[in-house]
């Protein structure tokens, strides 16, 4: 299962990843290594399993739709990469 | 060695009795940290003013119950480390990564709220590999934090930073969390108890999230008795987190000694021995430590009997599939736009490429690409859907063991602690470490590590026992009755007070 150069700059970019060109030689060989330990798992007949998407014994338990106290602008705002005038300062979203 | 600290049942009677203050206490407790941390670097923050403040509270709650004559909760005064994974009001939270460097949230994780509503002095907040992702606590940003029983070696991880602390004595207690082993692992590396409780016995609001249908918030601690403590504590239901359930184990746990049952023995307690946790190219000493414990437990009643898990052997792929897909959706949060550092660029799509290309570290890079590739059109069914069905045919091995069985025993890890930088660039050795502790997180059952010997090097080696959804009861109780016929878990190891 070897990726190439190209399956990297598509995954990288998917994940919004900048990365150097000795990052992307260096994971194409170590996650090609990975990805052919996983092939051991297409062995596996599964025909007819039902997928496990989580492991929750029981139901999930939803609480009332209440409004109750939270954090307050002013405790969020100290946590903001940048803020002004009480909102989230962020680039131009649109050029 | 000394003990350096006594248990915290003991700790708690003194602190009760007013024969020890919390802030004598916290103070040994900063004062351990200050000589030895210099050289093991388990804490990544620490905050003496806050500690002592929190003492001060816990000591004036302590000093009304005995005037009133009610009981002050149990953890009253008791400090506690955490790891820097959970989210404490006011202290900051880093997750081992640059990208959250300065980040200080304003708000308690459930676990946290709950500990410092019982008593507990939080100290500070302990190193981790990157998010979490990791077996070495070598990934975090920060630097490595190093083995109390060898310096040279690894603490084990994600958690090392919490169990380094407990293992040398700087906390009595400490928080981590657990997705394919971070608590039971460097438990075992160390030489302290740690305990992954059931998925969703634990709120994991203000667990910063790694792959969610994985994740656990668990404890460790000296032994099975504090680490009972902790998880009575912490365990419950929470309106902020909808998977968070337990109505079942407190009807085990009632009273104020957890674990006072289990002077009855283990008679009658069946525990399964899977061949296939026993495998070619694990260490000797390991297998023979955990083989000798499981006769102690026999010796003290148990029934031991062998069980097949046949699925075993897919629980690193299936693992290595499912959390890295997890993780890609969850890590995708970090963009550097509302909070965390920002590296500045001349387009939006360049801001979000540089800020997450330069400050992740290379495991969570390497993990977020591949669950992306994972999940990606074209490979989503051969990976990720196969992974998920995969996952099907683990769970089913163990609701087949739990037929026949009350409770699995296993090593945690195939080795003890390894040298920092013996895996060097290589991550699929690295996610070998995890091959024994990776189906109880694919399950979502509770598992349990403890100390059960040490090798020829004095590195300590850790079995852990597993049970069904809600059987915390039966781990605790069983390891505590290991606890009180063996001396394993009360090993010190032989620090240095200064930089070495």
């Amino acid at each position: 299962m070897a990726l190439t150069l190209e399956i990297i700059d598509h995954i990288a970019a998917l994940s919004r990843l900048a990365l150097t060109d000795e990052e992307k030689a260096r994971f194409v060989v170590q996650l090609s290594a990975v990805l052919e330990y996983f092939r051991k798992l297409q062995e596996l007949d599964t025909a007819g399993v039902p997928p496990t998407s989580g492991v929750l014994p029981g139901l999930i338990q939803l609480r009332p739709d209440e409004p109750r106290p939270g954090i307050t602008l002013e405790e969020l705002s100290r946590t903001a990469s940048e803020m002004e005038s009480g909102q989230f300062k962020v680039p131009p979203v649109l050029p | 060695m000394k003990p350096f600290l006594p248990s915290v049942s003991e700790l708690s009677v003194s602190l009760a009795k007013g024969q020890l203050s919390s802030r004598e206490l916290t103070k040994t407790c900063l004062q351990r940290i200050e000589s030895v941390d210099p050289y093991l670097h388990a804490f990544l923050y620490f905050d003496p003013d806050q500690a002592l403040q929190q003492a001060d509270r816990a000591d004036a709650v302590l000093a009304a119950a005995r005037k009133n004559g009610q009981p002050a909760p149990r953890l009253t005064g008791i400090s506690l480390a955490v790891k820097d994974v959970i989210s404490v009001a006011g202290m900051p939270l880093t997750c081992g990564s640059r990208i959250l460097e300065g980040f200080v949230p304003p708000f308690d994780a459930t676990a946290v709220n709950r500990l410092k509503g019982a008593g507990m002095v939080i100290l500070g907040k302990t190193n981790t590999d990157e998010f979490a992702m990791g077996s070495s606590t070598e990934n975090s940003a920060y630097g490595p934090t190093r083995n109390p029983w060898n310096t040279a070696r690894v603490p084990g991880g994600s958690s090392g930073g919490s169990a380094a602390a407990v293992a040398s004595g700087m906390a009595p207690l400490a928080l981590g969390s657990d997705t394919g082993g971070s608590v039971r692992q460097p438990a075992a590396f160390c030489g302290v108890t740690g305990l992954k409780p059931t998925y969703g016995a634990v709120s994991r609001y203000g667990l910063v999230a790694f792959g969610s249908s994985l994740d656990c918030l668990g404890a460790l601690g000296r032994s099975a008795d504090d680490v009972a403590l902790v998880f009575q504590a912490i365990a419950g239901p929470d309106p902020l987190d909808a998977t968070c359930r337990g109505e079942a184990f407190g009807k085990f746990l009632p009273n104020a000694s957890p674990l006072q049952r289990s002077h009855e023995g283990l008679r009658g307690l069946r525990i399964g021995i899977p061949d296939e946790y026993f495998i070619a190219g694990i260490q000797p000493e390991v297998e023979a430590a955990v083989k000798q414990a499981i006769a102690t437990l026999q010796g003290l009643g148990a029934e031991a009997r062998p069980i097949r898990m046949p699925h075993s052997e897919y629980a690193l792929p299936v693992y290595y599939l499912i959390a890295p897909a997890e993780a890609s959706a969850n890590l995708a949060r970090y963009d550097g736009l509302r909070y965390g550092p920002r590296l500045p660029a001349d387009e939006l799509l360049e801001t979000f490429l540089r800020t997450r290309g330069e400050l992740f570290g290379a495991e969570v890079k390497r993990r977020i690409m591949l669950g992306a590739y994972a999940l990606s059109a074209g490979y989503y069914d051969a990976f990720y859907g196969q992974a998920q069905k995969a996952r099907t045919l683990i769970r089913g091995d163990f609701d087949s063991a739990f037929e026949q069985v009350d409770l699995i025993a296993a090593p945690v890890a195939p080795t003890t602690a390894f040298a920092i930088g013996g895996h060097g660039d290589d991550p699929l050795a690295m996610y070998l470490e995890d091959i024994f502790t990776l189906p109880a997180n694919l399950a979502g059952v509770p598992g349990l590590s403890f100390p059960v010997g040490f090798d020829r090097e004095g590195l300590p080696i850790g079995m852990q026992l597993m049970g069904p959804h809600w059987r915390e009861d039966l781990l605790l109780q069983s390891a505590h009755a290991y606890q009180a016929a063996t001396d394993w878990h009360l090993k010190w190891p032989g620090l240095a007070e200064k930089p070495v």
